[in-house]
C-alpha cells in the first residue's frame, strides 16, 4: 500500500479573468517521481505556488501527509518538509555557493544561533558532500550571483535539497539549458535524489525528458489536470497529443 | 584576518593613548565612540538593505534613560545606569521594531523618521519627565559607591568606552558570522529564498533591529554621561542622517567601519570649528563624495588595504 505524501483537492485561484487553478486534484505518493507537463501559462508554476503557500487558493485544500497546510506561510510549509527549486533560481547573490547551502543546513537546525559561526566544519562537510553529489564541488567558493545560468539552477536545487525535504518541487530544472546538456543534467539530479531518497514533483516541458525520467506524468491544461498516468499511457491520449505535444 | 586584528589593535592603542598626549581630544573621542556605537547599529540594518532615518531616537532614549535614572530615580551607579539605559533602548527597539520591520526601502526609512519625530516632540513636550526643551542635567555617577570628580570620571568613562568597543564589537562580529547574522544580508539579497528555507525574515530583522537600538542606546548613555546634559536635539532627524552618513563613510563591512567614520567626522568637526566653521559642511560633503566614488567599502576599505586583506566576497557591498 503506497503512502500519500501530498494531496491537493479542488484548488482554485484566478488572476483577473484567468483561472490559473481551476479545480486541481492531485496526489503524490511517497517515493514517486512525478512530472507535470503542459503548455506555457497553463498554471504549473501557480500550482507549486499554491502548494508552498506563496499564493493562497480561493478554495480547496492541500495536505502534506495527514497535516493540512492550506494557507500556511511558505516558511511554515518549508519547515514541514516541502522544499522548492524555482523556475528562476532564487539564491543569496551576496553569498558564495557553499554559504548558500550552509544557510539551508543551518536553517534546518533552527536559525536561532547567534554566536556560533555559520561556516563551521560540520556544515561545510555536509554542504560540500551535497555540492559534489550535484557536480558543483568546483563552484563552492563562487559568488552565487556570478554563476552561469545553468549552474545557478543546479545550485538552487542543491539549496533545496540541503533542507532534507520529504517532497522536492522542481520548476523546469532543465529550462535555459541547451538540448545537449539536458540529459546529463537530469542524470545528475536523478542520481542525487535517489541517493537522498527524495520524493519529487518536477515541471518539465520536454516530453522526451519526461518519458525517460518520470514514474508518472500529470498533464496540465488551462489550470487543471487534463490527464495522468505513466508516460506511455499519457502519450496515447489523443487530447494530450493535440493540446500538449502539439504545442510544446 | 590576523593583520586586520593587529591593525585594529594598533588603532585601539592609538585611541587609548591619544588623550594622554592631547588631553583636549578626550571629550571629542568619547563622543566619537558614542556616535560610533549608534552608527554601528545603523550599519547592521544597512546590511539587510534597510536605511533607518530615525536611529538617533534610540541614541536619545539611551541618553534620557541615563539622565532620568540619575536625576529622578536617584540611581547613581555607573554600571547600573549603563546597563539599564541599554536595556531600555533595546526594549523600545523591540516594541517599535514589531511593526517597523514589516516595511522595506523608502517606507522603512520614512517610518523610522516619523517615529523619531514623535519621540523628539515628546522629549520637548513632556516637561515633567524629560525637562522639555531645557533637557535634563546628568550628575556625575558613582563607581561602585565611589564618588569621583567630573575629570576623574571622564577618564574612567573614556577607557570603559574603549573596552565596550572591544567587547560589544566582538559580540557583534560573532553575531554577523552566525546563521542569524547571515540571514540579515540574505534578507537583502533574496527574501523569498530565505522564507523558503523556513526562516522568518521578520524575526531575523526584529532581532537585528533590537540589537541596533541597544547599540545606539549604549552610545547615547555614554554621550549623556560625558556631556552631562541631554536635550531633545539628540533625537532630531538631522542626527539620524548624521548616523547614516557616519556608517556609510566608515563602511559597513566590518565592525571597525562605523567607529572609523565617527572618529574621522568628530576630529574634522573639532578642527573645522576651530579654524573654519563654515567649511564643515563642505569638508563632510567632499569626504562623502570621495568615499562613494573611490572607496565603496568606506574608510574600512582603506583599513583592509592597509592590512593587506582583499575585500572578502561574502560581505555586502554598499
Ligand atoms: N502572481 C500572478 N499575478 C497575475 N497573474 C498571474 C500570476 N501568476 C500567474 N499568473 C497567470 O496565471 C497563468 C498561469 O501562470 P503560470 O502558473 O506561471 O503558468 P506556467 O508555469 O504553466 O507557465 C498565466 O496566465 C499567468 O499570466
Ligand atoms: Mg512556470
Amino acid at each position: 500500500m503506497s503512502e500519500v505524501l501530498l494531496k491537493a483537492e479542488n484548488l482554485e485561484v484566478a488572476f483577473g479573468g484567468v483561472k490559473a487553478a481551476d479545480g486541481v486534484n492531485l496526489t503524490i505518493d511517497k517515493g514517486e517521481f512525478v512530472a507535470i507537463i503542459g503548455p506555457n501559462g497553463s498554471g504549473k508554476t501557480t500550482f507549486l505556488n499554491l502548494c508552498t503557500g506563496y499564493i493562497r487558493p480561493v478554495s480547496g485544500h492541500v495536505w502534506l501527509g495527514d497535516q493540512e497546510i492550506t494557507r500556511m506561510a511558505p516558511r511554515q510549509i518549508a519547515r514541514r518538509g516541502i522544499a522548492r527549486a524555482f523556475q528562476i533560481p532564487q539564491l543569496f547573490t551576496d553569498h558564495n555557493v557553499i554559504e548558500n547551502v550552509m544557510l539551508a543546513i543551518a536553517s534546518r537546525e533552527g536559525i536561532w544561533q547567534a554566536f556560533t559561526a555559520l561556516d563551521r566544519p560540520k556544515y561545510r562537510a555536509e554542504a560540500m558532500e551535497l555540492l559534489e553529489l550535484l557536480n558543483l564541488g568546483d563552484y563552492a567558493e563562487t559568488m552565487a550571483g556570478t554563476l552561469p545560468e545553468g549552474l545557478r539552477k543546479l545550485a538552487d536545487v542543491t539549496v533545496a535539497m540541503a533542507l532534507r525535504p520529504q517532497l522536492l518541487l522542481l520548476d523546469e530544472p532543465t529550462s535555459g539549458v541547451s538540448a545537449l546538456e539536458r540529459f546529463p543534467l537530469m542524470d545528475t539530479l536523478m542520481k542525487a535524489m535517489k541517493a537522498r531518497g527524495v520524493t519529487a514533483l518536477f515541471v518539465e516541458h520536454d516530453m522526451e525528458i519526461v518519458e525517460n525520467y518520470a514514474d508518472r506524468v500529470v498533464v496540465w491544461n488551462a489550470g487543471t489536470v487534463m490527464a495522468e498516468g505513466t508516460p506511455a499511457e499519457v502519450m496515447k491520449d489523443p487530447r494530450v497529443l493535440e493540446n500538449v505535444v502539439g504545442i510544446v | 584576518m590576523n593583520r586586520t586584528l593587529t591593525l585594529s589593535g594598533v588603532a585601539l592603542i592609538i585611541l587609548a593613548l591619544a588623550p594622554q598626549i592631547f588631553p583636549f581630544l578626550q571629550f571629542t573621542l568619547t563622543i566619537a565612540i558614542a556616535k560610533g556605537f549608534a552608527a554601528l547599529g545603523v550599519a547592521l540594518l544597512l546590511r539587510a538593505g534597510l536605511i533607518s532615518l530615525g536611529h538617533a531616537m534610540y541614541y536619545a532614549i539611551g541618553a534620557y534613560a541615563a539622565a532620568f535614572m540619575a536625576q529622578k530615580l536617584g540611581i547613581t551607579d555607573f554600571a547600573v545606569i549603563m546597563i539599564a539605559a541599554t536595556v531600555i533602548s533595546a526594549f523600545f527597539g523591540l516594541v517599535f521594531g514589531l511593526f517597523l520591520v514589516r516595511y522595506r526601502a523608502i517606507f522603512f526609512a520614512m517610518l523610522n523618521l516619523a517615529v523619531s519625530m514623535v519621540i523628539y516632540s515628546l522629549a520637548s513636550k513632556l516637561y515633567g519627565i524629560t525637562g522639555g526643551t531645557d533637557g535634563l542635567r546628568v550628575a556625575v555617577p558613582t563607581i561602585f559607591g565611589m564618588e569621583l570628580s567630573k575629570d576623574a570620571f571622564d577618564g574612567v568613562l573614556y577607557y570603559v568606552s574603549i573596552v565596550l568597543v572591544v567587547a560589544l564589537g566582538y559580540l557583534i562580529h560573532r553575531y554577523l558570522k552566525s546563521p542569524l547574522g547571515n540571514a540579515l544580508s540574505a534578507v537583502h539579497s533574496n527574501e523569498v529564498r530565505l522564507e523558503y528555507l523556513g526562516v522568518s525574515a521578520w524575526s531575523s530583522l526584529l532581532t537585528a533591529y533590537t540589537i541596533s537600538a541597544a547599540l545606539a542606546g549604549v552610545g547615547g548613555a555614554i554621550a549623556a554621561l560625558s556631556i552631562g546634559h541631554v536635550l531633545p536635539e539628540y533625537a532630531f532627524w538631522t542626527e539620524s542622517g548624521h548616523l547614516v552618513l557616519t556608517a556609510v563613510l566608515g563602511g559597513i563591512a566590518g565592525i571597525a567601519g562605523p567607529f572609523l567614520g565617527s572618529v574621522f567626522l568628530e576630529l574634522i568637526h573639532t578642527i573645522a570649528v576651530g579654524f573654519a566653521a563654515e567649511a564643515w559642511n563642505m569638508i563632510v560633503g567632499v569626504a562623502l563624495l570621495v568615499v562613494i566614488f573611490f572607496l565603496p567599502r568606506g574608510l574600512f576599505g582603506l583599513f583592509e588595504r592597509l592590512s593587506g586583506q582583499k575585500a572578502t566576497d561574502g560581505e555586502p557591498k554598499l
